[in-house]
This record gives C-alpha cells, sequence and structure tokens, in this order.
C-alpha cells in the first residue's frame, strides 16, 4: 500500500506542472422525470488523473458521471441542461454523436456485466467488432493489449474462447475493464467497479485503476471513502445533487473547508 | 436449541410444524396430480394417431397424390408438399414482420402508439381464424380471382404475426437493461445492440415463439377453406388452389369409406411429424454456443 502511494504521488506531482483539464462541466443540471438529480455542477477534471466522486447514496454520483459519456438521456424521462466539454468541445451541441462521445468515454458500471453470449475474446472485442472491424490480425493486437491493460491476459490466455460469464466477479469486472479499453477510450468511467466484488479482487481493480491513470483519465464514483483517499488524486464531494466541495484527496480527507464534507467523511452521516 | 426450552412459544411451534409440514406434501401431490391431468389427453392422443395411423403409411402414401373418390390406394403428397409451402409461404411474411414489431414494441414501444399497438396485436391474436379466412377470401381471393397458397399464407400470416411478436417482445424484456447499457457505452450504435446484444441473447425466446407460431398454423383449416380451397393435385401455381393435410384430413373424415379414415388418420401423424421435426431442427439449428447463465 506505501509503495502505491508513493507511485501516486510521484505521479501527481509531475501531472502538476502541466495540468490541463480533460473535461469541464458549466452549469450540469439533469432530471429523471420531475425529480432534479444534479444542480448547476460545475468541474473541471484534469487529464491524466484520477478524480473521485463521493457522496451518500442518492447524491447524484452516478448520475453525475453519466451526464459525462451522454449515457443519462438513455433513461426514459431523463434530461440535462448545461454544457460539458471534452477537450474544450460541448459534447450536448447539437452536431455532435453521442456514440462518438461513447466511444471516447467508456465507461465500467457497478455489476460486472459482460457479453452472456459471447467468449472472452468476442467480448473484448465486441466494440470494434460491431462497429466494423473485421481484421483479424488487427483484433487479435487489440484484445491482447486490452486483456493486459486489464491485468487479465495472464488468467485468460489459453481460455479465450470461453464463456465470459464463466470467470469469476472479480475476472468478470476486469473483463469490463478490458472491454472498455479495447475501443481505445480517453477518459474512463468506473461507477462504483468495485461494490460488488470480494475484499481481495476490489483491491486488484484498485492498482489497476491506479496504473492506468498514464494512459488515460479517471473517473471513479465510489462509496468506500477509504478507496476514494487510497487511489484518487481529486475527490469531489456531492450532496443532494450539489457540488458541495473539490479538491486535492489529501485535502479532502485532512482538511476540508466544508463542514458538511467534514461530517460526511467522519461518518457522521450516510 | 434453546428455542426447545422455551415452553410456550415452543409448543405452538411443534403443534403447527406437522400442520405446515402436512400442507408442503399436499401441495406437491395436488401439482403432481393436475400434472397427470393434463398429460392423459395429450398421451392418448398421441397413442390414437399413432396406432390408427401407421397403417398407412407406406412409400406409396409419402410418394402419391389421392386417387377418384371410393378408390382405395394412393397417396398424401400433394398434401403434404401444400403444408410445406404454406409453412415456408407464411413464415416469408410472418417472421420478419413479427419479429420486427415484437423489436418495436419492446425497445421503442414505450408511449401512446406502442401502447395501442400492443393492445391490437393482442386482440388480432384471440381472433377467430374463420374471420381471418373470410377476410383474407373478402380481397386476395376475390382481387385475384381464384384460390390460392398466396391468400392462404396471407390468412396464416395473420395469425402468425400477433403470436411472434408477442413472445418477442417478452423475450427481448427479459434480457437485462444492463446489457444494452454495457454496449451503448462502447459507443455501438442502438440498431446494432439490439440485434447482436438483445435480440441474441433473447434467441431462445424468439425462436420459441416462432415454432408455437408455426405448430399453430400447421393445424389450421378453417381459414384454409376459404383461401386455398384443396385440391387433388400437386401445386401447380402461387394463384391455383392447392392441397394442405388438415383440409385433406377433414375432407377424409367426411367419407364414408374405412380407407380414407384409415389415410385420414396417417395424414393426422404426418402432420404430427411434421412439425415435431421442424420444432427438433430449430432448436438444433440455433442452440446457443454458450448456455447463459445468471445473466
Amino acid at each position: 500500500m506505501i509503495g502505491m502511494n508513493k507511485e501516486l504521488l510521484s505521479v501527481s506531482s509531475k501531472e502538476r506542472v502541466n495540468q490541463t483539464y480533460k473535461i469541464e462541466t458549466e452549469n450540469l443540471n439533469a432530471w429523471f422525470g420531475t425529480k432534479q438529480a444534479l444542480k448547476d455542477i460545475n468541474i473541471k477534471i484534469r487529464a491524466n488523473s484520477i478524480t473521485a466522486i463521493i457522496g451518500p447514496s442518492g447524491c447524484g454520483k452516478s448520475t453525475l458521471i453519466r451526464c459525462l459519456n451522454r449515457m443519462h438521456e438513455l433513461v426514459p424521462s431523463a434530461k440535462v441542461s448545461g454544457k460539458v466539454f471534452l477537450d474544450g468541445v460541448d459534447i450536448y451541441s447539437k452536431n455532435v454523436d453521442p456514440v462518438i462521445v461513447r466511444r471516447r468515454v467508456g465507461m465500467v458500471f457497478q455489476k460486472p456485466n459482460p457479453f452472456p453470449t459471447m467468449s472472452i475474446y468476442d467480448n473484448v472485442a465486441a466494440g470494434l467488432k460491431l462497429n466494423g472491424i473485421r481484421d483479424r490480425k488487427r483484433l487479435d493486437e487489440i484484445v491482447r493489449k486490452s486483456l493486459e491493460q486489464a491485468w487479465l491476459w495472464d488468467e485468460v490466455k489459453d481460455d479465450l474462447d470461453k464463456p465470459g460469464a464463466s470467470l469469476s466477479g472479480g475476472q468478470q469486472q476486469r473483463l469490463c475493464i478490458a472491454r472498455a479499453l479495447a475501443v481505445e477510450p480517453e477518459v474512463l468511467l468506473l461507477d462504483e467497479p468495485t461494490s460488488a466484488l470480494d475484499p481481495i479482487a476490489a483491491s486488484k481493480i484498485e492498482q489497476l485503476i491506479v496504473s492506468l491513470k498514464r494512459d488515460y483519465t479517471i473517473v471513479i464514483v465510489t462509496h468506500n471513502m477509504q478507496q476514494a483517499a487510497r487511489v484518487s488524486d481529486y475527490t469531489a464531494f456531492l450532496y443532494l445533487g450539489r457540488l458541495i466541495e473539490y479538491d486535492v484527496t489529501a485535502k479532502i480527507f485532512s482538511n476540508p473547508r466544508e463542514e458538511l464534507t467534514e461530517n460526511y467523511i467522519a461518518g457522521r452521516f450516510g | 436449541m434453546a428455542y426447545i426450552k422455551d415452553k410456550g412459544g415452543c409448543s405452538r411451534i411443534m403443534q403447527t410444524y406437522l400442520v405446515r409440514k402436512f400442507k408442503d406434501k399436499f401441495a406437491y401431490a395436488v401439482c403432481l396430480a393436475c400434472v397427470i391431468v393434463a398429460v392423459i389427453p395429450l398421451g392418448s392422443i398421441l397413442f390414437e394417431v399413432t396406432k390408427n395411423g401407421l397403417p398407412a403409411l407406406n412409400m406409396e402414401f409419402f410418394i402419391e397424390g389421392p386417387r377418384a373418390i371410393g378408390e382405395p390406394g394412393g397417396g398424401i403428397a400433394n398434401s403434404i408438399q401444400g403444408t410445406l409451402i404454406l409453412i415456408g409461404l407464411t413464415s416469408l411474411i410472418g417472421v420478419p414482420i413479427g419479429i420486427l414489431s415484437g423489436i418495436y414494441l419492446a425497445e421503442f414501444g414505450n408511449n401512446k402508439f406502442g401502447k395501442i399497438v400492443r393492445l391490437t396485436n393482442n386482440i388480432l391474436a384471440q381472433f377467430p381464424s374463420i374471420v381471418i379466412g373470410i377476410f383474407a377470401y373478402l380481397t386476395i381471393v376475390l382481387l385475384i380471382g381464384s384460390f390460392s397458397p398466396l391468400a392462404g399464407a396471407i390468412a396464416l400470416a395473420i395469425i402468425m404475426i400477433p403470436i411472434i411478436t408477442r413472445t418477442t417482445e417478452e423475450s427481448l424484456k427479459l434480457v437485462p437493461n444492463t446489457l444494452r447499457e454495457a454496449s451503448m457505452a462502447l459507443g455501438i450504435r442502438r440498431w446494432r445492440t439490439i440485434m447482436s446484444i438483445v435480440l441474441v441473447s433473447a434467441k431462445n425466446g424468439v425462436v420459441t415463439g416462432i415454432m408455437l407460431s408455426i405448430s399453430r398454423i400447421a393445424g389450421e383449416t378453417a381459414p384454409l377453406i376459404m383461401t386455398i380451397l384443396g385440391s387433388q393435385w400437386f401445386f401447380s401455381g402461387l394463384t391455383e388452389p392447392m392441397d394442405a393435410l388438415t383440409l385433406r384430413i377433414w375432407r377424409l373424415a367426411l367419407l364414408p369409406y374405412d380407407y380414407a379414415h384409415t389415410t385420414g388418420w396417417g395424414a393426422a401423424l404426418v402432420l404430427i411429424i411434421i412439425v415435431l421435426s421442424l420444432n427438433i431442427l430449430a432448436r438444433i439449428l440455433t442452440r446457443s454456443k454458450f448456455v447463459l447463465r445468471g445473466v
């Protein structure tokens, strides 16, 4: 754990020299029907960093990241207003195709959800195959690279034809990460990726997430404050749909500006 | 085991324990009895048809058409051909329309129009088939000016479509939303997601619906009287009258000759075998590479 923190610190101090914002939101509001889930969120997410989003259940954490790759609007009756800039381009402007946005901003869900009818190989290749890439050699390469990046290659390299659903929960989640990486996104959104896993599998995924920071911008929603403290460079605290505080993780956990944040982190409500 | 010592609560639990145990066994026995009651007619039908139909089966039966009325011998080859043509033509019309409307209702039909279509579809599924036959007669038969396989296939497709639409919709709705989301999040378009992820995951249910509808239309007689009429001859064109097994069985049953009744039983046996083998064939062809578990 100490080694991991060292690595985390050294990378983020390097980042600070050349900070750029990968994602910026501007007065982002989101609704489910008439219920407002997000209220005027303004947040700037730095490239090649890990940003954790914490807050009590129902505070809008998941809704926030689902607005960052336009998944929110897939829910019937869901609405969004405001702007989300990805590399300076508003992904909600009229001439932006949400399908392209989702290819650049990948997502991993709370419960591992490999495609049940597909093999391990096909699960990883799905995003490419279903977008028309048929070149077997290229697919082989990307599948291998993605599985290696997701720390799963050594465990499955001899079983690529086996069903994805035959893996253990932790392996399935890493398969889902590999599947998301295979379409070569720039941003990876993780919606409580370890909450359905046992502590050992969860810890492996945490370390994996830290290792991915070099190549991707990562936003992780988590219920687990220790996890946020362990993996993230920045932490955003959400409460009742509002962004209460957003700062360097160390600062949020040691010396938060807001009393609400302090109370939440101290476990006085949740 | 502390609770056993507890006098008040314990004796009460022990008293009702036997009652509950008996109820449990009783419920199981009732279910089993009902299954047996349900299976008896099915078994006896199969037994009767096989017993009476088997003697009719020989080479001539499968390769020749019927002889003149009253003259024993001949076969039902033209009726088998007619039934197979009808199943093929009807599926050609009904399966794509049924599946695509099922997809619409499941994936896009969460609105007023969808509700109306769903309601209409359910009513259509309950429609007496003779009425559909009359409809096909009044429109297609009179339009073409002849009884025809085309009119028969359209009438049967009208019976087939609501069944497939409904089973497809239900099967697609059983596919967990997390799979659609996983696919959409990879930047896969909606239509691709539906065809390659959702429909594939729901394949078993969809195929069951198709098979159900084929069994249903293969057994229809009433709409065929109004549309293909029946014939002594083999298929002779899409706009000429044609025969089918159900029509043949019906006509043979009306004849006063023993040989005709035997031939009728034979035709019934053949019809059952055709439906059964289509079912098995479809299962083999669409067998999943992987067993779905705990999706």
